[in-house]
């Protein structure tokens, strides 16, 4: 099985290389067409800022490609916001692979106390869809660090609550994707990444 | 847990008065209190430690790190307390196994007072890293790599020692006092852009006899901020009263896990059955 880790100016992409190694998979980081195009499962990882790392996938031509593809993708963290059709960080038009708008998160009144942002720790998941989970991941906790959310909306996978329930993972055809850092979630995290390689 | 499903953690924000908690009383939908080991790094090796007898070797960093993770620790600490230059290599070297190895994530310190010494700890793999004496002395280091790495990157370690109500800054392990106070200090290493705080009392460090949560509280109330507590850890209440009355977002301890005074998955049981959500 051929895995490819698309490779742009984003950080964090190490790690999931890291957490692929843990299950014992070779993968290879790439920003090259064709070794993306034919590969058997893709990852778009990242750790970042929406307006610049779009600007950088747009000047390498990956933004039209990534849209395009068809084996099972996978998106992690900023990946899933890049794979939303709008970001509120700094107005950014991203690649619509689901239709939903990443906003930021916004305390309620009075509640200041425990709504410190960016969502920084392990919260658990519930609803869970699509094939990168299963019925003993329910209630798990996994690892988020993050300031902006895709809301519930038809794509949802997972929920999550922090101030607001939100998208915790995305669904669409061959396209997956997690607002939490699988490949930092301990075992809970490996089992979802092997899930998603079984697909 | 009292009937109704009333647990402590929730009797003292009703008792305090405060909202209610956004996850309602049920279990689901709150972020976890984070417990975290930390580890004193020599050379590569750890500093403390004692046998314990599901590895072979204590002084082996990613050993220890490992089964802590494995125990259910949320994150790992991990401070290089090396001085020399060579020493400094092995550490960014000993990261870059910690990163491979390890599936939780983890923070590094020591020695770091430059961007390339932050640069070198993230392309190894670090989460995050933490500045100490270094932010003291080089205040704009904070804006620095916030601005060059992100806020989530950086934490503020902040030590400090407290008479007559007034909490000074202190460097060196709590050697050398600075001009610093301690929440001025936490308030304009918020401003200038640190991710979290990780305060150490250096009138409980090494006690036993709980966290410094009076100073921990107020701390809270004034950041927007994650904070960690450190010095003073001794037994498990003493985590749940620096969840509760400290109102800290992670409780981090050295020696009590070390020597195994408690196992991390007692830990995370006794802080469940007190209603306090944790992983």
């Amino acid at each position: 099985m051929k895995i490819v880790i698309i490779k742009y100016n984003a950080g964090n992409i190490e790690s999931v290389n890291n957490a692929l190694q843990r299950l014992g998979v070779k993968a290879e980081i790439t920003g090259d067409h064709e070794k993306i195009k034919t590969a058997d499962k893709v990852i778009f990882p990242g750790v970042g800022e929406a307006s610049t790392t779009m600007a950088y996938l747009k000047k390498e031509g990956l933004d039209s490609l990534i849209p395009e593809l068809k084996q099972p993708v996978l998106g992690i963290c900023l990946g899933l916001q890049l794979m939303c059709s709008y970001s509120e960080e700094n107005d950014t038009t991203c690649l619509g692979i689901f239709d939903e708008q990443v906003k930021r998160f916004v305390p309620e009144p009075g509640m200041e106390f425990v709504t410190k942002v960016p969502h920084m720790g392990w919260n658990n998941i519930t609803n869970l869809k699509s094939e990168i989970f299963d019925s003993s991941l329910e209630q798990q906790f996994v690892y988020f660090v993050h300031s902006y959310y895709a809301a519930v909306g038809e794509h949802t996978a997972a929920v999550c609550k922090y101030i607001n329930p939100f998208s915790a993972a995305l669904h669409r055809d061959n396209f997956y994707a997690t607002q939490f850092h699988p490949e930092k979630s301990g075992t809970v995290g490996a089992r979802i990444l092997e899930n998603f390689l079984k697909i | 847990m009292k009937e109704q499903g009333l647990s402590e953690y929730h009797q003292y924000y009703f008792k305090n008065k405060l909202p209610p908690l956004w996850g309602g009383l049920g279990r689901g939908f709150m972020l976890a209190k984070r417990i975290i080991p930390c580890l004193d790094i020599k050379d590569g090796q750890t500093v403390k430690g004692i046998n314990f007898i599901n590895i072979q070797n204590v002084g082996d960093p990613v050993e220890l790190g490992a089964l802590y993770a494995e125990q259910g620790a949320d994150e790992l600490v991990f401070l290089d307390i090396t001085a020399t230059h060579e020493g400094r290599k092995t550490f960014v070297e000993l990261v870059r196994r910690i990163a491979r190895e390890i599936n939780i994530p983890f923070t590094v310190g020591g020695g770091i007072s430059e961007l390339k010494d932050a640069d070198a700890l993230l392309s190894a793999g670090a989460d995050k890293i933490s500045i100490n004496s270094s932010a003291v002395r080089n205040p704009k280091l904070i804006d620095d790599l916030a601005k060059n790495f992100g806020s989530q990157f950086v934490v503020l370690a902040i030590d400090a020692r407290g008479e007559n109500d007034y909490w000074t800054v202190t460097v060196n392990g709590g050697r050398i006092p600075t001009d610093k106070e301690l929440f001025s200090w936490a308030e304009e290493g918020e401003s200038r852009g640190a991710g979290e705080i990780l305060f150490t009392s250096m009138n409980h460090d090494g006690t036993k006899n709980g966290f410094a949560n009076k100073e921990l509280a107020k701390m809270a109330d004034m950041l927007r901020i994650p904070i960690i507590a450190s010095g003073g850890a001794g037994n498990m209440d003493h985590f749940v009263d620096v969840f509760t009355e400290g109102k800290a977002d992670a409780g981090l301890a050295a020696s009590i896990f070390h020597y195994k005074e408690i196992a991390i998955p007692d830990l995370k049981n006794y802080l469940r059955g007190k209603g306090i959500v944790v992983r």
